[in-house]
């Protein structure tokens, strides 16, 4: 897929990857072998059929892949952009074993861009059922939800908690990954599918669960992501200058800091700038320190290369644009002049034995301390879920680190309460969340079809 | 939502207002606070709810004008609107039978300490407010104070009304004069929490401070509310805004807080000119 060239991009927030042109998406299209058995569908946690979108696009009939696409996912535009297709989907391709998968992302998003551009409206609603339904967050999972059950003509009202809607989509992934006006216009064919949308509404402070159900909704679902961030916990860490990754990219994605001149909201990115972790969270800040007036970007990851969570792309971009990688480093002190932060003490690491999460365990080299100056560093190492539903709903069952406990179909410990999503698997991706949501739908749907079918019986 | 029914100043850059807050009205609690967002290009900042109106749905703000985003607010005029506005955010105040309390409010500190100050009389505790400010004309409340509470104490640091000196010299003389103090409650500028917390630190008198770090969601999202408390990191907008005073690093409550001070002065040098 063309890119905007590094020297280029990195001077602004505008999209980095271009998308396929039509012949480049017919191209690309016709590379698909269209298998009898394709397996790619399996490797999608959303179960797009992903065969039969191609196949429309091969035909040249752009809209009907879109349809075919939002039977699944509500939000094409944003998975075609951000998905691992590496690793889910593109992975299962049988061309892999001939070289290169199709690429299902690019086709994805080229379709969703179809679509968009053109303002097609590509989802039909089924006659209203009455039945109400409250969505708590509006990240992937909870748009997920409000979409798939409007589409069967359930009544579904969206709670966000902030002044824009799309969780992490919108806070979070930054505009030249992720454009705004794209995640916007995917929620608004949401709405025009009857779906209401609530801000400024924090579920648990401004409204209990409890009361959501007295005001007359029937279900609940919760998808309210993951919460507050995760400190090293090392001296030095609240100095200022020292952000956390939440902040650092709410201030520049929601408010719009880097265009300061504009908007009300500072953002301090100093010269030299560094970033902790190894995830797309820590990638994603990298890219916008660079932007944002970051002369030298440094990620320092406790692993190597190999392990980085975070997507080949966008790392492989990151370091195209000038980001710089100290692997097998763990900072453990931060020391400051006049309150701001100057210097962080590092420490070598080494690969252990693979621990719990499968991954060589980093070791720390003793005695190896060295030395990194800075004014500006970045802390990306997660997050914990979000605390607001579960604290202020006693019977909502969490699990000891805060998720909340859902069995297979993302039903919780109440009986009409659905969750999904970060909350309940930890920080995981934009596709998982979706899946969530579909399964939390699916479920949602079936347990009033029966309790509507037992009622028929009755009459 | 949002939409200013009445406005009126209560001192020199001072200013009440009472707006529209429906989903909040009835529901915040003492010490609990709201955020609000003027306009689309706004910043998120956070204000103490004074009081609140169930039947109305409104909430009444006290704030200062201290930069551009409470300039920009003050100049709504009745019927504008505020884009955002929402809450309750932070923990309430959990009200208590203390025995005698002393309520101590800087500058517009006082709004901020008014609700609990009621809440504190509403226990049956003894309540002696200590409101002070640099002088006579920023000094706000005084009469809401007096009719709620059993002594109240005026220190401005010009002499212009009350006692010449601060709150905390006020409190002193209190605690020489060995008046019985259970607990004291501070919030205003840090600076004179802090020196509240270190006068009655010697005497083992609990003291809570209301903290005000600068804050961006207000849901313990983000971490840019983070104080040290007793070594610990806390998120104001989720454990707070209060702690105990004798663990709270003033000092980084105090650099943080200053951490944007070059570009919010451009901000409103820039908007000062924009609306020239
Ligand atoms: C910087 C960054 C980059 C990422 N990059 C990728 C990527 O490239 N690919 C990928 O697949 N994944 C990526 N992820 C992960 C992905 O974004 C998340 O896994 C996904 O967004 C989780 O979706 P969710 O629906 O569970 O919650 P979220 O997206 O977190 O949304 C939750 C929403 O609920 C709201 N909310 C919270 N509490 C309440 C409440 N009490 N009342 C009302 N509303 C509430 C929040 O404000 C928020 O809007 C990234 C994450 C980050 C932070
Ligand atoms: C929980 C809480 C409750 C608050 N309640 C009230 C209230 O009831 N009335 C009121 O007048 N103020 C209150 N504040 C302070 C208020 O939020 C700030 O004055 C406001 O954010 C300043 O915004 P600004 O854009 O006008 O000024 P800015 O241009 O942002 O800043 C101007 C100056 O104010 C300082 N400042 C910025 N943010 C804060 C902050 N959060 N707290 C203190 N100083 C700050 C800056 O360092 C700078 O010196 C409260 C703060 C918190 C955290
Ligand atoms: S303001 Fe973001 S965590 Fe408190």
């Amino acid at each position: 897929m063309p890119r905007r060239s590094p020297e280029e991009r990195v001077k602004d927030f505008d999209e980095v990857a271009l998308g396929f042109t039509e012949e480049q998406a017919l191209r690309e299209a016709e590379r698909c072998l269209q298998c009898p058995n394709p397996t790619c569908v399996s490797g999608c946690p959303a179960q797009i059929d992903v065969k039969a979108f191609i196949a429309y696009i091969r035909k040249g009939d752009f809209e009907a892949a879109v349809r075919k696409i939002r039977e699944k996912n509500s939000l094409p535009g944003v998975c075609g952009r951000v998905c691992p297709q590496e690793t889910q989907c593109e992975a299962a391709c049988i061309l892999n074993r001939k070289g290169a998968a199709v690429n299902i992302g690019g086709l994805e998003r080229f379709a969703a861009d179809y679509a968009l551009t053109r303002n097609l409206q590509v989802a039909d609603r089924a006659e209203g059922n009455g039945l109400t339904v409250a969505v708590i967050g509006s990240g992937p999972s909870g748009l997920t939800v409000a979409g798939d059950l409007a589409r069967l003509g359930y009544d579904v009202t969206v709670f966000e908690a902030l002044h824009e809607y799309g969780g992490v989509l919108t806070y979070g992934i930054p505009e030249f990954r992720l454009p705004k006006r794209v995640v916007k216009a995917e929620i608004d064919s949401i709405a025009r599918m009857g779906v209401r949308f609530q801000k400024d509404v924090i579920v648990g402070k401004t409204v209990t669960v409890e009361e959501l159900f007295e005001e007359g909704f029937k279900a609940i679902f919760i998808g309210t992501g993951a919460g507050p961030p995760l400190f090293l916990n090392v001296p030095g860490e609240n100095l200022n200058g020292v952000y956390t990754a939440n902040e650092f990219l709410t201030r520049c994605n929601l408010m719009k800091a880097y265009l300061f001149d504009i908007y009300d909201t500072p953002i301090y990115v100093g010269g030299e700038v560094i970033v902790v972790g190894g995830g797309n969270v820590a990638v994603d800040a990298a890219r916008v320190a660079m932007r944002a007036g970051g002369r030298r970007v440094t990620i320092l990851y406790r692993r190597t290369r190999e392990e980085m969570p975070a997507r080949v792309e966008e790392v492989r971009n990151a370091e195209e644009e000038g980001v710089r990688f100290m692997f097998l480093t763990n900072p453990v002190k931060f020391t400051g002049h006049n309150g701001w932060v100057r210097c962080v003490e590092c420490l070598k690491m080494r690969l252990g034995s693979p621990d719990e999460s499968g991954r060589p365990r980093p070791i720390p080299v003793r005695g190896s301390n060295f030395a990194v100056n800075t004014d500006t560093v970045i802390i990306a190492i997660g997050r914990k879920p979000n605390p607001t539903v579960t604290q202020t709903t006693p019977r909502l069952k969490t699990l000891e680190s805060g998720l909340i406990h859902t069995d297979s179909q993302g039903r919780t410990s109440i009986k009409e309460v659905w969750a999904g999503g970060d909350v309940v698997t930890g920080e995981a991706t934009v596709i998982s969340a979706i899946g969530a949501g579909k399964t939390a739908a699916e479920s949602i749907h079936n347990y009033f079809t029966r309790i509507l079918k037992r009622k028929g019986v009755k009459r | 939502m949002g939409k200013v029914v009445s406005k009126k100043r209560l001192g020199r850059g001072v200013v009440w207002m009472e707006v529209e807050a429906g989903l909040v009205a009835g529901r915040a609690k003492p010490g609990q606070f709201v955020i609000v967002r003027v306009d689309e290009k706004g910043e998120r900042v956070p204000l103490t709810v004074y009081r609140q109106n169930t039947e109305k749905g409104t909430v009444e703000l006290v704030f200062q004008e201290v930069g551009k985003t409470t300039l920009k607010l003050s100049r709504l005029n009745v019927g504008d609107e505020i884009l955002d506005l929402v809450g309750p955010l932070g923990k309430p105040f959990q009200e208590k039978l203390y025995g005698s309390v002393v309520v101590v409010g800087g500058g517009v500190g006082a709004a901020e300490a008014y609700p609990v100050a009621q809440a504190l009389k509403k226990a049956g505790n003894h309540v002696t407010a200590i409101l002070g400010a640099r002088s006579a004309d920023l000094l706000i409340l005084e009469e809401e104070f007096r009719n709620l509470v059993d002594e109240v104490y005026i220190a401005t640091d010009d002499g212009s009304r009350g006692r010449k000196g601060t709150v905390v010299d006020v409190l002193k003389d209190l605690i020489a004069q060995r008046v019985e103090i259970n607990m004291v409650y501070a919030v205003g500028p840090a600076i004179m929490m802090k020196a509240v917390s270190e006068a009655t630190k010697p005497y083992g008198v609990k003291t809570l401070v209301s903290l005000n770090p600068i804050m961006l969601d207000g849901t313990g999202m983000c971490g840019s509310c983070r104080v040290s408390v007793g070594g610990e990191t806390k998120l104001t907008c989720v454990d707070g805004p209060e702690f105990d005073g004798h663990q709270v690093d003033f000092e980084q409550l105090m650099a943080r807080q200053r951490m944007y001070l070059e570009a919010e002065k451009k901000a409103l040098q820039r908007f000062l000119e924009e609306s020239a």
